[in-house]
């Protein structure tokens, strides 16, 4: 039952004449015409299975794109009355009045990348320091469980990191996280502002801690892979002519694998766009932008989780809206990524 | 041997019997959270009795109002009252079930429950940020000989739309002109003070008032009781000072007209009475005058009939205060007639 499709077609275990490989590929077995009718007719058969298949298989992955269109048209009509009253700048809009149903996205457009963005710049490093430990220095004994243990991060339910963060982390982080931050960060110019106002523990930057916590192993876990496809030829080359293990990674390592590591970043970062109820939890859910990451603010998909429930008519389309918007962001940073991962495969010969 | 076998048979059989008897009779509704847990006891408890099940989903008041438009459901739960015309317009009825009240919770070092007290204007100031410090003059004004630290005020609101914001955000409509203009009632509002928090559901604004030193917000009677979170002394229409407790929730509902607005979608928050707490608020049910399945209808009256009559005690211990007598009966008198048989 392990045989491919192809194979079966010719050399299915049913086959009724009970031919050998050898007997059907060799004609000069062939030399009898009732045979040759008999083994037109199973032919035919077979491509007819074939043909059947094929379309139905097809039609299986039809219906993935099918729903992706469904999807994306019945967003958009259930949006439209959003559009047709604010246009385009909707998405600019700084407003969210529920009562006197002015809306705009900004607020939480503005929630989701910053919260997402904070993500990355401390997921990123990270995961970029694990990655190389376990490929370049770490024990071969080791290898094993810290990689395993970094898997099993990401399979932590987000609505578990949204508790922990919520009840754990944020008061830990209003009382020492974040007076340190104002004092040191918050004195600085430019940045400084930043880091001011009141440290209620919740806000952006708690809710991109929190992120940085979740996409951390998918991206390690994809920096490691790409780390791994370097041939090690090149490598041992590198060790050879006496490079240092940073020489190897920044020289040899990183330039073969740039795109790849780029590609598992933005994978994160289509995560942690996403991502609801660990946001919901931590951002603070407050419709507002403000100068301090530690205010509270909202993400399109906090908003969504929130208001859902109690929406109806206009409101309701907004958040529909809302909802294309970030189908249409994190489509397009997930598109890029997966873009990024083929060319670099596709450079290094793994992949045609 | 034998009879063992048969027993068992017997016992099987019947178990059969009651799932297929529970599916067969199943109520469903769906709609507001507030009412979610004193529906669940009230269900459970009847299905003991009468074996007929109650499926209630808490999906929140605008969901209800979807569900039992699209006739999903044999009754919505709304915690916004539908006005008459929207009643007519649908051929729908709306009847109260259940009471309940809102209070405002704080979080100031040195402050028992009950031992702060506003007037319903200093509240609304408060939750617009006009009023920004706790040792405001006009709370010191309220509370001479209390020492009032220098502490900024967080908000802290429901991040979900919420019949409890509905609720609360009616109040400060009625009793601050300002609050009306700027920001209105809603089952969620734009919050205007300028450090705001919103929690998720009850447990998250209990929570993040916990946590943030010189927070306020408001949660259900039952979460401030049960998580023994300080709240306010609020002055009534009549001028005194109340503790919301199932007593003051009772007597809002007391002076109520219930039959001067149509669909009985009367505002319970701010009424005349000496005891009355002022955010007191009522849960609602709409049905289809004239519903698809008429046996399914009757069978949810009865099962309104059944709690109004033997639930009180679970309501209360829920920290619900269950209407009078006289408001039931006339209910099932004026209201419950209108339902197709």
């Amino acid at each position: 039952m392990n045989t491919s499709p192809a194979d079966s077609g010719i050399l299915a275990d049913k086959n009724p004449l009970n031919f050998s490989k050898e007997q059907i590929m060799d004609p000069s077995t062939a030399d009898s015409g009732m045979l040759d009718k008999r083994r037109l007719q199973t032919v035919k058969k077979q491509r007819l299975q074939d043909f059947i298949f094929h379309k139905v298989t097809l039609s299986f992955s039809l219906i993935v794109l099918v729903s992706l269109i469904g999807l994306l048209v019945s967003l958009a009509m259930v949006a439209w009355p959003t559009f047709k009253k604010f246009g385009i700048e909707f998405i600019w809009r700084v407003e969210w009045d529920i009562i006197n149903e002015e809306f705009g996205a900004a607020i939480a457009i503005f929630g989701t990348l910053a919260s997402a963005t904070i993500a990355i710049l401390i997921a990123m490093p990270l995961s970029f320091g694990i990655a190389l430990f376990l490929t370049e220095t770490c024990p071969t004994w080791l290898r094993r469980p810290l990689g395993t243990a970094i898997e099993l991060l990401a399979a932590v339910p987000s609505i578990i990191y949204g508790m922990f963060g919520l009840f754990i982390f944020a008061p830990l982080f209003a009382e020492y996280g974040q007076p340190a931050l104002q004092s040191t960060l918050g004195q600085m110019p430019l940045i400084g502002p930043l880091f001011g106002g009141a440290m209620n523990g919740i806000g952006i930057l708690a809710a991109g801690l929190i992120l940085a916590f979740m996409i951390l192993p998918f991206i390690a876990a994809v920096m490691r892979d790409v780390f791994e496809i370097v041939p090690p030829i090149l490598r041992e080359s590198a060790y050879g002519v006496g490079c240092t293990t940073w020489e190897v990674v920044r020289h040899i390592v990183l330039p073969y694998t740039q795109q790849g590591v780029i590609g598992g970043v933005m994978l994160g970062l289509g995560r942690a766009l996403g991502e609801t109820m660990a946001v919901t939890f931590v951002i603070g859910n407050s419709q507002r932008i403000s100068a301090s990451l530690f205010s509270p603010g909202s993400s399109i998909a906090s908003t969504l989780a929130n208001e859902f429930g109690e929406a109806a008519d206009f409101h309701l389309s907004t958040l529909f809206a809302l909802g294309l918007l970030l189908f249409v962001i994190t489509f397009f940073v997930l598109a890029a990524a997966k873009i990024l991962i083929i060319r670099t495969e596709r450079a290094k010969g793994l992949k045609t | 041997m034998n009879s063992a076998i048969k027993k068992f048979a017997v016992a099987a059989a019947s178990a059969l019997a009651m799932v297929s008897a529970a599916h067969a009779a199943d109520i469903t509704g769906a709609g507001a959270t507030f009412p979610y847990p004193i529906y669940a006891k009230w269900a459970e408890a009847y299905k003991k009795s009468t074996n007929i099940g109650l499926n209630y989903q808490s999906i929140g008041s605008s969901g209800g109002i979807r569900q039992i438009r699209a006739k999903t459901v044999t009754f919505g739960g709304t915690d916004a009252p539908l006005s008459g015309a929207e009643l007519d317009k649908d051929g729908m009825v709306q009847f109260p079930t259940v009471l309940g009240g809102v209070v405002p919770v704080i979080n100031i070092d040195g402050f028992k429950p009950g031992e702060l007290k506003v007037t319903g204007e200093v509240l609304a100031e408060l939750f617009m940020g006009t009023i920004s410090k706790w040792n405001d003059p006009k709370l010191a004004a309220l509370n001479p000989g209390k020492k009032l630290p220098d502490q900024s005020v967080t908000v802290v609101h429901r991040a979900d739309g919420s019949g409890t914001t509905f609720i609360f955000t009616d109040y400060l409509n009625e009793v601050s002109s300002a609050w009306k203009n700027k920001v209105g009632k809603g089952a969620a509002v734009k919050w205007p003070a300028a450090t705001s928090v919103g929690g998720k559901g009850n447990e998250g604004v209990a929570a993040n008032v916990n946590r943030v030193k010189g927070a306020i917000g408001y949660v259900e009677y039952a979460y401030a009781k049960k998580n023994n979170i300080p709240h306010l002394q609020l002055r009534n229409r009549d001028g005194k000072y109340v503790d919301p407790d199932d007593k003051s929730f009772a007597a809002a509902a007391a002076g109520a007209d219930w039959f001067s607005v149509p669909g009985m979608g009367v505002s319970l928050v701010n009424q005349k009475g000496a005891d009355s707490w002022p955010i007191t608020g009522a849960t609602f049910v709409l049905m289809y005058k004239n519903p698809t399945d008429k046996a399914l209808a009757q069978d949810a009256l009865k099962f309104f009939d059944w709690a109004f009559k033997n639930g009180k005690q679970m309501a209360l211990e829920l920290d619900y205060v269950p209407l009078p007598d006289v408001l039931t009966k006339a209910i099932a008198e004026k209201v419950w007639t209108q339902i197709a048989k």
